[in-house]
């Protein structure tokens, strides 16, 4: 029987949907379950990796280590895995989650960047640990781009590489196309993680899967940044109705979902009008809680915000452009409000 | 008049167009010589149509020159590790624009003139350069707790050395938004941008204040600190002015190249070279009064 790797992304990319408030305990028992339901590796954190708690991406409930530490404690068979953006986060970060018993670490870069995750994925191995090259915003570099950086990713010693689709923008002819290209570049695991703002997330995942990718992401409730990830309790039922092995136990994951994660949640984990935008725009995901605040602060549509950073061709983690753009198109709007006024007299 | 003599090592983007800075501006320094250890390459294609003595011996050939008297460090961290203390044992004055911080940071618009003694100065990061003045602005209209500094350069203008370690710019910048800003705690995230034409280098300064009402004062530092940067970094501009949302102030500022040697949006390359041109000069002014 095929078998599949999920890597649940619940307690980092799903921290996204709470402002990052997630308590260490929230974590733990969402850990603890997921634990339980026989998930392979879970990935926890800020939703912009280790070192994210900032005024760029907002500061979470508690620290790093305070998180890790309360998850350390209740995993038994599960993989624990940490996000790196370098840039954001550094060697000190991975130390700690390596003191904390971390299996695996993701460096996440840009799709054009890998070169700047070199030294983390060295310091990685270095370590003893598994170490994931993520490309992403992959729906912003052609095939071949991504090809190679994937390549880069390999020569730096990577164990698996990551095509991203941050922004929920790809289409699942383009997810194939990217998968299979970069399986057939490279002699390791290729895995996809892939966002739902135009509603494909288990639709990319699974042409993704039939592409060659053997390592797959999901969240609890399909939590995560803009209209969130693939639902992993969906990605463990569709996969079993393809005789896809996960080591996942349908009930418990469907159990984990609605008992720990629901009850969690700040709102419903929808398409809605922003998040559709970000899909359909490109931008990358975690803009949209950002862009909402913005909106209101300066009084803009932050569907025009969102546009805007597509049009700037922002890259993730560019937060603090959202004030720029939303304080430029305030005054914008102000100068057409005065010329219509001076029209009118 | 009478200028000081100084070596460049490291005839790679920054060392050239610190080169043009020197030959174009400077009034008591002069560069004696260029020196790298490959040949070829447009700097040192350049230093020699100037008329630039150019050595590949690296830094032997400027330790071997006892009329040099201050050497810039374009190389790497590594590179000026080991370099230092020879420049040191030569009585040579090193102003180092690597992240070693072998000396001590210096932001000229900050602590230049309290901080000329000693023998190595170290040139920070360009998004140090960029930010810590308004680190400092900030901080003596009201302290500072936290600082969050957020450089966005354009993928470009991102060299080979910055690429391989990239934690030295997030780690060097974090300890001189303290060391030199002043503010009690500090971070820095740095951000490549792939985006074409290249983006202008960005940077986003939020700082934790105790007396957020006092933001017209904030402006006002904010403003002559601006100005200030501006006397050596021409392309420097405030692009949003402070605001506050409670103890929060956010501000930003853009960098845009001279667009001498390095394309304009590469301002992040240009305030550095910039910096290191100030801080030579001040060091140069003051070797000149002790000697004559």
């Amino acid at each position: 029987m095929k078998k599949i790797r999920i890597i649940d992304a619940t307690l980092r990319d799903g921290m996204h949907a709470v402002s990052h408030q997630f308590s260490p305990d929230d974590m733990a028992a969402i850990a603890a379950a997921l634990d339980s339901a026989g998930v392979d590796t879970i990935e926890i954190g800020h939703g912009d990796g280790q070192g994210g708690s900032t005024y760029q991406y907002g500061f979470a409930k508690a620290s790093d280590e305070d998180y890790l530490q309360a998850v350390s404690s209740v995993l038994t068979k599960t993989k624990l895995d940490i996000l790196i953006l370098p840039g954001i986060g550094t060697e000190p970060d991975i130390e700690l989650g390596a003191k904390y018993g971390a299996k695996v670490v993701r460096v996440a870069t840009h799709v054009t960047e890998a070169d700047i995750g070199a030294q983390h994925i060295a310091f990685t191995k270095s370590l003893g640990m598994e170490a994931v090259g993520f490309l992403m915003m992959a729906h912003m570099a052609p095939v071949e781009k991504v090809v190679e950086q994937a390549k880069l990713f390999e020569s730096y010693g990577a164990d698996m590489i990551y095509v991203t689709d941050s922004a929920g923008a790809m289409l699942p002819w383009e997810v194939a196309e990217k998968i299979s290209a970069v399986k057939a570049a490279i002699s390791l695991p290729v895995g996809f993680h892939g966002h739902n703002n135009l509603g494909l997330a288990i639709g990319n995942t699974i042409a993704a899967v039939q592409a060659g990718a053997s390592s797959v992401d999901g969240c609890l409730c399909g939590l995560g940044a803009a209209s969130g990830n693939a639902q992993t309790e969906v990605l463990a039922a569709v996969f079993d109705r393809m005789h896809i092995e996960t080591g996942i136990d349908l009930y418990k994951i469907m159990d984990a979902a609605e008992d720990e994660v629901r009850p969690r949640m700040h709102q419903p984990q929808a398409i809605t009008k922003l998040g559709l935008t970000i899909g359909w725009a490109g931008v990358y995901g975690s803009f949209l809680l950002h862009a909402v605040r913005a909106g209101q602060k300066f009084g803009v549509d932050p569907r025009d915000i969102l546009v805007e950073l597509g049009r700037l061709k922002t890259v993730g983690g560019q937060e603090d452009l959202i004030i720029d753009v939303a304080s430029r198109l305030a005054a914008e709007k102000e100068q057409r409000q005065e010329k219509a006024c001076a029209v009118e007299q | 008049m009478r200028k000081v003599k100084a070596a460049i090592l490291g005839p790679g983007n920054i060392g050239t167009d610190l080169m043009l800075k020197i030959i174009k501006k400077a009034k008591n320094i002069e560069v004696a010589l260029l020196a790298g250890i490959i040949d070829g390459g447009r700097g040192l294609d350049l230093a020699r149509k100037m008329g630039i003595a150019t050595s590949i011996d690296g830094v032997e050939a400027i330790l071997a020159d006892d009329s040099i008297k201050i050497v810039f460090e374009a190389t790497g961290a590594k590179a000026h590790l080991a370099n230092a203390p020879r420049y040191h044992k030569a009585g040579k004055i090193a102003i180092d624009l690597t992240p070693a911080a072998v000396g001590p940071y210096l932001v000229p618009a900050v602590n230049m003139d309290t901080n000329l003694e000693g023998d190595n100065f170290n040139m920070v990061t360009c998004g140090g350069q960029a930010t810590i003045p308004m680190v400092a602005a900030v901080n003596r209209v009201t302290p500072v707790e936290y600082a969050e500094i957020v450089a966005t350069i354009s993928s470009k203008s991102a060299g080979p050395g910055t690429r391989a370690n990239i934690d030295e710019f997030t780690l060097t910048t974090a300890k001189a938004v303290v060391k030199v800003g002043g503010a009690k705690k500090g971070r820095a995230i740095i951000l490549l941008n792939p985006a074409e034409p290249p983006i202008m280098m960005r940077n986003t300064v939020y700082c934790r204040v105790q007396h957020p009402e006092k933001l017209e004062e904030i402006r006002e530092s904010v403003a002559r600190m601006a100005d200030h940067v501006r006397s050596y970094v021409p392309g420097f501009r405030v692009r949003l002015e402070p605001i506050a949302e409670g103890n929060k102030i956010t501000l930003m500022v853009e960098v845009e190249g001279e667009g001498a040697f390095l394309p304009k949006y590469a301002g992040n390359l240009d305030i550095i070279t910039a910096a290191a041109l100030a801080t030579g000069e001040k060091v140069a002014e003051r070797l000149l009064a002790t000697c004559s």
